[in-house]
């Protein structure tokens, strides 16, 4: 068989002609090829950003005032808890799956990814694990609502999460296969498939950022199937992990999941770091400072994600020498995150730079995501985080580093690669539009939720009391602008597509891009199959040598 | 710092036609009214100074360049792209920083943890969805649960809670505590995960069911202190406040012997008419069973059963009476309450909630021998 397949393939090499996708529907099914899968996840991760969009919309408009108007609290806790799985496990990382899909071949001189098939089974894996999660919002008993972090005994309460449970734990494995093997994909692909010039300390630091982040992935997904498998036995087969009557542990669960989530918020922001580390280069016109130690701060922030997970449980009661010791640790990634948001500021510093639509939402995730750092620096404070803990400053916090820094840094590369990936300019103004509206009303949905934080309002409320109630207004009505103006984005993304302006772009897209990364050498739109032959000349110290 | 944010949110209200009506929005962390909490509040003040220094030099930095150095001004682009000295500058200088502010965290840290020496026990009972409070060196035993007000008004599809003093911040049985006394709680959980937080006495702490946590409180000042429960416990998670009454000693001395008298008291069965008997009941209701079953009776489909043209609670009384004392697997048993709340209960749901059986329970009829103790 593998030899009908080399004659096959050394057939076609000879006759120097591309083979195309397959036609009409079937190609987005069957295919094997790097560009497509990496297309899927992307539509697929913007359908799923509307759907969780959807859902936030939902909890804005009840919070909007006092009292109860639209829900019943427990819907409520369903959307809260489903908003939370669809974002992460729907929208956020399979988004960034499917850049490293695009970008990392394109970025490194290979001709795809280096197990094809996988990659097509990897997704569809994803769509089935998200379908299983979203039937349960169609079930008697409603959705999981016991929170995204499952936590016990109240996920196995009978009373509080109906038949979903099971169908959660489920999805949660399939997301994990799915995940797991596109980590393995990923590292395959840069250890093995590199254009034979480029050195690990070559490669652009997004492929870096993915490397280190798909080793957490397939430490941690694991771990967090092995803790929902748990309450899974815990609640049908009558094991007692987490059940304090049979010897078990409800705070064991919390270690476990931690365990598996702080590594897991980092998979949402390292890829992030990565591209933020591409566009801010190329719109300031100079090579992106500190290289190096950029590489280093991502994998010693990867590690130390392994080893402060208790920071979340701060009120959880541990013992004294416990708190401290998770104090001290969670202290220390400030460090190396300050190192990274120092060097994106002397990346700019003396550039040249313009303010196209990709480098607007880099700077507003430089600056944003330090404003969710510095909250996040605060809450590494134990005794301080007694106070914030579960509240509404906690949701500030991690909607800063995600909204403003990860999905707006997703924004970023929407615009950044679609002239590449299409061949057709996006329309700059109204661009610039959907940037401005994003940046302000962002701010205005979730800056008033540290007041209300600090003010003493508790998370995963449906209703609050009166002096909540006009900054939940105010933060209600940033969501429902910020939610009306990824309508734009949606818009753009078609148009672009369908044509965008007619301008023809050229190969490199934007000026001298083509010094900083290995795409931007390719014709614009891409064509179907790049890299059968590896590039010799590679960027250096992140600036293409003229050899 | 706290007036410009006060004036800056007034401006943001004012834009919004909201008025100054509402003044009574925080911005910050409260101090509270515990030297813990205190403390913690300088540690928050200190940190947060801290990032908005970094915050002002970093995005300073950002900002001069953003203006200086673009390409519309004709700037040209410099070609370093690394510099160990200041690398190493930007590294240690955070480190410092960061040395700096663990040392004062890490004394109140010792402090919050330390729990010795106490002059009173109170031990705290998390419940789906209210407190119990059993206060270990005397007899004292209560619950704590939501008051009816609120309780209704947050039931009830486009009700106003604005007419409702507190609303959702209040209940029907405050803890009482003395000031400048050291109190030591004990929190535990009856069923699924909570946790006690008063912001004004600095500290919240998980109620885990099966263990118990520590935690402790001095308060300085006599007020009444506000706050709820933090972990996500279920369907009515926001509708369990604590209320803390924090009194002179004598007044709270008072409060015990009143208190310790009330319990001794024995239930009024005296009978009482239907229209009292299903008032009464309401008020059991709303406080025991309301959380599952609903205002209206309906359950919840799928997972809470209907009381509405329920068998067990429209048919024999008698058999209804003992479903409530035994419980079942998945409803807890309420032989807590006594001959009198049983009556009151029992003539409420079996003639309102969409019922009409059309008898009338007496104290007496429901009363068991030892409810009279």
């Amino acid at each position: 068989m593998s030899a009908v397949v080399a004659e096959h393939d050394d057939h076609h090499a000879d006759e120097h002609h591309d083979h195309g996708p397959a036609k009409g529907l079937l190609r987005w099914i069957i295919t094997t090829n790097h560009k497509d899968i990496g297309t899927l996840y992307l539509l697929f991760a913007l359908a799923m950003f509307f759907v969780g969009g959807a859902m936030a919309m939902v909890i804005r408009a009840e919070l909007f005032e006092p009292g109860l108007q639209f829900v019943d609290p427990a819907f409520f806790n369903s959307m809260t808890t489903m908003h939370a799985l669809v974002m992460v496990f729907g929208a956020v990382m399979p988004a960034f799956v499917g850049l490293a899909n695009w970008q990392i071949p394109l970025m490194i001189g290979a001709a795809d990814m280096a197990l094809p098939r996988m990659n097509n089974m990897s997704f569809w894996m994803l769509v089935a694990g998200v379908l299983l999660l979203a039937s349960t919002l169609f079930m008697e008993t409603g959705a999981p609502n016991a929170g995204w972090t499952f936590y016990p005994p109240l996920v196995l309460q009978p009373i509080t999460v109906g038949k979903a449970m099971p169908f959660a734990v489920f999805s949660v494995h399939l997301l994990g296969i799915s995940s797991i093997m596109g980590a393995i994909n990923i590292i395959a692909t840069i250890f093995n498939m590199r254009a034979p010039s480029m050195k690990m300390m070559d490669m652009p630091l997004f492929v870096w950022t993915w490397l280190i982040t798909a080793f957490l992935l397939i430490a941690v997904m694991p771990v967090f199937a092995g803790a929902v498998t748990m309450l899974l036995t815990d609640k049908f087969f009558h094991t007692s992990f987490f059940n304090a009557a049979g010897g078990g542990d409800p705070v064991l669960y919390q270690h476990i999941f931690w365990f598996f989530g702080h590594p897991e918020v980092y998979i949402m922001i390292l890829p992030t770091f990565g591209v933020a580390s591409t566009i801010i280069p190329v719109f300031a016109r100079k090579p992106l400072f500190g290289y190096a130690s950029m590489v280093w701060a991502t994998a010693s922030i990867a590690f130390l994600s392994f080893i402060v997970w208790a920071h979340h449980m701060f009120t959880v009661g541990m013992p004294i020498a416990g708190e401290l010791y998770f104090m001290y640790a969670t202290m220390i990634i400030a460090v190396p995150t300050g190192v990274k948001v120092f060097n994106w500021t002397a990346t700019m510093w003396k550039g040249s730079m313009t303010f196209e639509t990709p480098m607007l939402f880099s700077i507003a995730f430089v600056v944003l995501f330090t404003m969710g750092g510095f909250t996040g620096l605060m809450m590494s404070i134990a005794p301080s985080d007694f106070q914030y803990h579960d509240t509404y400053f906690i949701v500030a916090h991690f909607h800063y580093t995600l909204v403003p820094a990860s999905v707006f840094i997703l924004m970023a590369a929407g615009y950044f690669w679609l002239p590449k990936w299409t061949g057709h300019m996006y329309n700059e103004k109204i661009g610039q539009l959907h940037f401005w509206l994003s940046v302000i009303s962002v701010n205005v949905l979730f800056f008033p939720q540290h007041f209300l934080g600090l003010a003493g309002m508790p998370r995963r409320i449906p209703d609050y009391a009166i002096q909540f109630a006009d900054w939940n207004m105010i933060s209600s009505i940033g969501g429902f602008i910020f939610g009306a103006s990824q309508l734009l984005f949606l818009y753009i993304v078609i148009d672009t597509i369908r044509g965008g302006t007619g301008e023809k772009v050229s190969d490199e897209v934007w000026e001298d891009a083509a010094k900083h990364s290995l795409e931007w050498t390719l014709p614009s739109p891409v064509p179907y199959h790049t890299w059968t032959t590896p590039p010799i000349c590679v960027p250096t110290e992140h600036v293409l040598d003229s050899h | 710092m706290n007036k410009a944010k006060q004036l800056f949110a007034g401006l943001i209200l004012m834009a919004l036609g909201l008025g100054t009506a509402q003044a009574d929005y925080t911005l910050n962390l409260m101090k509270g009214v515990t030297k813990v909490s205190n403390d913690i509040y300088d540690l928050h003040m200190l940190i947060l100074w801290i990032c908005v220094a970094i915050g002002v030099v970093v995005f300073g930095t950002m900002f001069y360049s953003i203006y200086h150095h673009r390409k519309s001004k004709g700037h040209k682009a410099a070609q370093f792209h690394e510099n160990t000295t200041v690398e190493i500058v930007w590294t240690i200088i955070p480190t410092l920083i960061l040395i700096g502010m663990a040392i004062p965290a890490t004394k109140t840290m010792l402090e919050l943890n330390d729990v010795q020496a106490s002059d009173m026990t109170i031990q705290v009972t998390g419940r789906q969805w209210y407190w119990d409070y059993k206060y270990l060196n005397n007899d004292i035993h209560f619950e704590s649960h939501l008051d009816e007000a609120s309780e209704k008004v947050h039931r009830t599809v486009g009700a106003n809670p604005h007419t409702v003093p507190h609303y959702l911040l209040n209940v029907d049985k405050p803890l009482v505590i003395p000031v400048n006394t050291k109190i030591r709680f004990v929190l535990t959980s009856a069923d699924v995960i909570h946790s006690w937080w008063v912001p004004d006495l600095g500290w919240k702490k998980d109620a885990n069911p099966g263990f118990i946590n520590e935690a402790w409180t001095s308060v300085d000042k006599p007020g009444t202190y506000r706050g709820q429960c933090t972990e996500l416990c279920g369907r009515d998670h926001g509708f369990m406040p604590i209320v803390v009454i924090a009194m002179e000693q004598p007044d709270y001395d008072a409060w015990v012997k009143k208190t310790l008298e009330q319990q001794k008291q024995k239930p009024d069965l005296s009978d009482q008419t239907r229209e009292q008997l299903i008032a009464h009941g309401e008020s059991v209701y709303l406080k025991n069973c309301v959380g599952c079953h609903q205002i209206k009776g309906g359950g919840v489909p799928g997972l809470i059963p209907a009381l509405t043209g329920s068998a067990i609670a429209t048919g024999k009384w008698e058999s209804f009476d003992g479903f409530l004392r035994a419980g079942t697997s998945k409803m807890p048993k309420f032989d807590k309450l006594n001959g009198k709340e049983f009556a009151e209960l029992m003539t409420y749901v079996r003639n309102d909630l969409g019922n009409n059986v059309g008898d009338v329970l007496q104290p007496k009829q429901t009363a068991l021998p030892d409810d009279d103790e």
